[in-house]
């Protein structure tokens, strides 16, 4: 690509945050080039830089942060030299963003389609009708259903997929020359996230424009980048076109991020005679008048990990409520260590309560911030165990070992001083305190980064070896439960879908919505996406009264 | 510390130190009848004299005294009384939330002064009964806050896990929610606290708070009220000192929440 000049250069850029005198680098000498139609992929961890790289390809900055050194020039034009106003005439009519948040971008209180036009009509100058019928061309384009009536709706009355698919014909309206996408599949279910993917390839390539993709999410940039770059901590680790970068990383960084989705779980030797740890029979459950669970059976045995997997809205978690008593069922009951448990946890003995520990999605919320490490390990040892002073202190640091913290460190710490992960641990050692027989694990590593979810991943399979617990792992990443279970239940509204050792389940899945689910999680191979939706759309043809119309 | 912020500081410890030095830093008792009635401002009378002939800087002194103490009582009781049960029922929730609440929906609909008026009027003006009534609709307030507050923090994982623990309820309270629902509530405390000082000093101008002869910043306002047809700015001594508190407390709470909010 020599004889060409990138449409969009960075050079040498280096932001920083933070005070004056004491800087915390964001970003540290970063060069990137983009050229016109093709789509170039950022992907490292939380805190690597990239969606503060991806902004400064439109000269913008988040609040704090302030450029040190390098430029960043689109077209010819310095984007840093200009002046605000000539900076923001150019965001959304030269260079778009799609966010990652939909549902934030919009606001509830307008229809779609004056949004979707917005920017157009004020940045643009276009005329309202002509803004009109190009966004409904979009529409149409991108199978949105019912095109005609879509731009009427509120936000609220769509959903996700549809909502991010609004937001990037937002993008492409003004026939922008760049495009950025910051995460924009991330918050979707996988089923979604295929048909979102394919809009979004789609739009890139008929309008020829380039696109920058940022993610932590390696399958996913595999299939929309035809280079990739990897970040770390604000400087550039490598970058490659696709191809060569998937089939080899040259750097160590790299292949760590690649080896996380190489841990998989060697299949249960399925001698059947450990004890039941938890029998769920028959549950109904609802909030309200409204239904979400349906006739939900499923057990576990000790040292045995079940996966529940499904969308959003599927009922995992409401199960995860049921077992621990939160939420009464309506009908059926829960078995503990053989014996049936009170269905609301007040009612709960001691032991019972002891028995059921869960750990949450959300460690920054489920760790009071105002108690020391110490306090918040050392509470259940007194409370289940009667441990107090020195002993309390003893177990709670040999807690910490075994969670593989340095107790003379952490034990005085409050979670405020602590990262995502060491939180996550923290949430593991305070369960673990009651000396339970079941763990509950509801989506522990999908607010983490992969590096860090893999290391919680490989702990909580040691500690299960070591201290033979029943795990309950709700997820809806498939990558995670081929790593960890021994069974499978997969969750459709709020019943059972199929329910089975891992092998069985994923292999050879007897139900349409299960091989749906398996065959939409991304692959490593860059022709996954297309291979899929030829698969799906050939599906639609057969199935009766498909969603959306045909495009043009 | 803004420098704003630095002032209002400096006037609210300034104020509290002749609140508790009254009797010593004022030249004159409250009561002491000095001179003769609305006597000018000369060098032993510095701000002049009365309706009755006493020394109006030190009544300053000790009305101060007198509101800001019972105020102080006031605030606290219904502090006490507001977060307690605001805290309660937002973690107990059910049956006891509804009723606490509903019957805090109905004294709130009645306006707060006219309410102190009527019950005042029943009691009789006595300070035991003011500072009971003025803590009992001020609580209202505070319950409102500290419930709202709380079923936020009440709502997050960390409390859901000592629930299914199986904690008791004063344990979440004292342990789970109350600390971390600190930086609101002080801010409130501090609100509160200033209209609380307002409103005894509202009833004492009005005749029902605190009784003569005992100074009050509200009914020394009043006492002199007169003098305003003269051009003089005596009457306006009292207000400009609760006016002094009052904003310096506001402007500090300001940007505690902006600080640590």
């Amino acid at each position: 690509m020599a004889d060409k000049k990138p449409i969009l250069s960075i050079k040498n850029l280096s932001v920083s945050a933070g005070p004056e005198n004491d800087p915390i680098p964001v970003l540290n000498g970063v060069d990137l080039d983009l050229y016109k139609g093709e789509v170039l992929g950022l992907i490292g961890e939380s805190g690597a830089g990239k969606s503060t790289l991806g902004l400064a390809a439109m000269g913008y900055f988040r609040r704090g942060c302030r450029v040190t050194g390098g430029t960043v020039t689109c077209a010819g034009v310095d984007l840093l030299a200009m002046t605000d106003q000539q900076r923001e005439a150019i965001h959304g009519t030269k260079i778009a963003y799609v966010a990652q948040s939909a549902a934030a971008s919009f606001n509830p209180a307008y229809r779609l389609m004056d949004q979707v036009t917005e920017t157009a009509r004020i940045r643009a100058g276009t005329p309202a009708a002509k803004a009109r019928s190009d966004a409904l061309e979009l529409f149409e384009r991108m199978k949105l259903p019912e095109p005609h009536q879509f731009g009427l709706r509120y936000p609220h009355q769509v959903s996700g997929g549809q909502l991010q698919r609004a937001l990037t014909a937002m993008a492409m309206l003004c026939q922008p020359d760049i495009v950025i996408f910051d995460e924009p599949t991330t918050a979707l279910d996988v089923t979604t996230q295929v048909d979102v993917l394919g809009t979004m390839k789609d739009a890139v390539r008929d309008f020829g424009i380039a696109g920058i993709y940022v993610s932590h999410d390696l399958t996913v940039v595999a299939q929309m980048a035809d280079r990739i770059k990897v970040l770390l901590r604000g400087r550039q680790v490598e970058e490659a076109p696709t191809r060569d970068m998937l089939a080899s990383p040259q750097q160590e960084y790299t292949k760590s991020l690649w080896s996380v989705r190489k841990i998989q779980k060697p299949p249960s030797v399925g001698s059947k005679s450990p004890e039941m740890r938890i029998q769920v029979e028959g549950v109904h459950a609802s909030y309200g008048k409204v239904p979400v669970l349906e006739d939900v059976s499923i057990n576990v045995r000790a040292g045995e990990t079940l996966a529940i997997v499904g969308e959003s809205g599927s009922g995992k978690s409401t199960l995860a409520r049921v077992l621990t008593g939160l939420l009464k069922p309506r009908a059926g009951r829960v078995l503990l260590n053989g014996t049936e448990a009170a269905s609301g946890y007040r009612q709960r003995s001691k032991s019972d309560l002891r028995a059921v520990q869960m750990i949450y999605q959300m460690p920054d919320t489920a760790l009071n911030d105002q108690q020391s490490v110490g306090t918040i390990i050392g509470r259940p040892l007194t409370f289940y165990h009667g441990l107090r002073g020195e002993q309390n202190r003893k177990r709670a640091s040999e807690l910490l070992e075994m969670i593989g913290m340095d107790p003379k460190v952490f034990l005085q710490r409050t979670p405020r001083q602590l990262s995502g992960g060491q939180k996550q641990r923290i949430c593991i050692a305070r369960a673990l305190a009651a000396e339970p027989t079941v763990l509950i694990c509801d989506e522990v590593t999908s607010a983490l980064d992969q590096i860090v979810a893999e290391g919680i991943l490989r702990l909580l399979e040691g500690l299960q070896k070591d201290l033979n617990f029943a795990q309950v792992f709700i997820t809806h990443d498939l990558t995670t439960v081929r790593a960890i279970a021994d069974t499978v239940a997969v969750m459709e509204l709020g019943r059972i879908v199929e329910f089975g050792p891992r092998d069985v389940v994923l292999d050879d899945p007897q139900k349409p919505y299960t091989r749906k689910l398996l065959r939409s999680v991304p692959e490593m191979d860059p022709n996954w996406l297309d291979d899929i939706r030829r698969e799906f759309a050939k599906d639609t043809e057969t199935a009766t009264s498909p969603e959306g119309r045909a495009a043009p | 510390m803004p420098l704003l912020t630095l002032a209002c500081v400096i006037i609210i410890v300034t104020y509290v130190c002749v609140a508790l030095l009254a009797p010593v830093l004022a030249p004159f008792g409250q009561f002491d009848v000095s001179a003769g009635a609305y006597q000018p401002w000369d060098k032993t009378h510095k701000l002049g004299t009365d309706n009755l002939g006493r020394d109006i800087l030190s009544r300053l002194m000790y009305g101060l005294r007198n509101s800001l103490g019972i105020a102080l009582v006031t605030a606290i009781i219904a502090f006490l009384v507001g977060v307690g049960l605001g805290v309660m029922s937002a973690v107990g929730g059910g049956w006891l939330d509804q009723v606490l609440s509903r019957l805090v929906d109905v004294l709130m609909a009645i306006p707060g002064l006219i309410f102190a008026l009527l019950l005042l009027s029943i009691t009789g003006p006595s300070i035991w009964a003011m500072i009971t009534i003025i803590a009992l609709v001020e609580a209202t307030r505070i319950y409102r806050l500290a419930r709202g507050v709380s079923l936020n923090i009440a709502t997050a994982d960390f409390v859901e896990a000592a629930r299914i623990r199986g904690e008791g309820l004063p344990w979440i309270i004292a342990r789970e929610i109350v600390p971390n629902a600190t930086a609101p509530l002080l801010a409130e405390f501090g609100l509160r606290f200033s209209y609380v000082f307002l409103f005894v000093s509202a009833l004492s101008f009005l005749g029902l708070g605190i009784q003569p002869p005992f100074a009050e910043l509200g009914s020394m306002v009043r006492d002199n009220a007169v003098l305003i047809t003269y051009g003089e700015i005596t009457p306006l001594l009292p207000a400009a000192t609760i006016a002094g508190l009052t904003v310096s407390v506001n402007i500090l709470v300001d940007w505690y929440l902006k600080e640590f909010g």
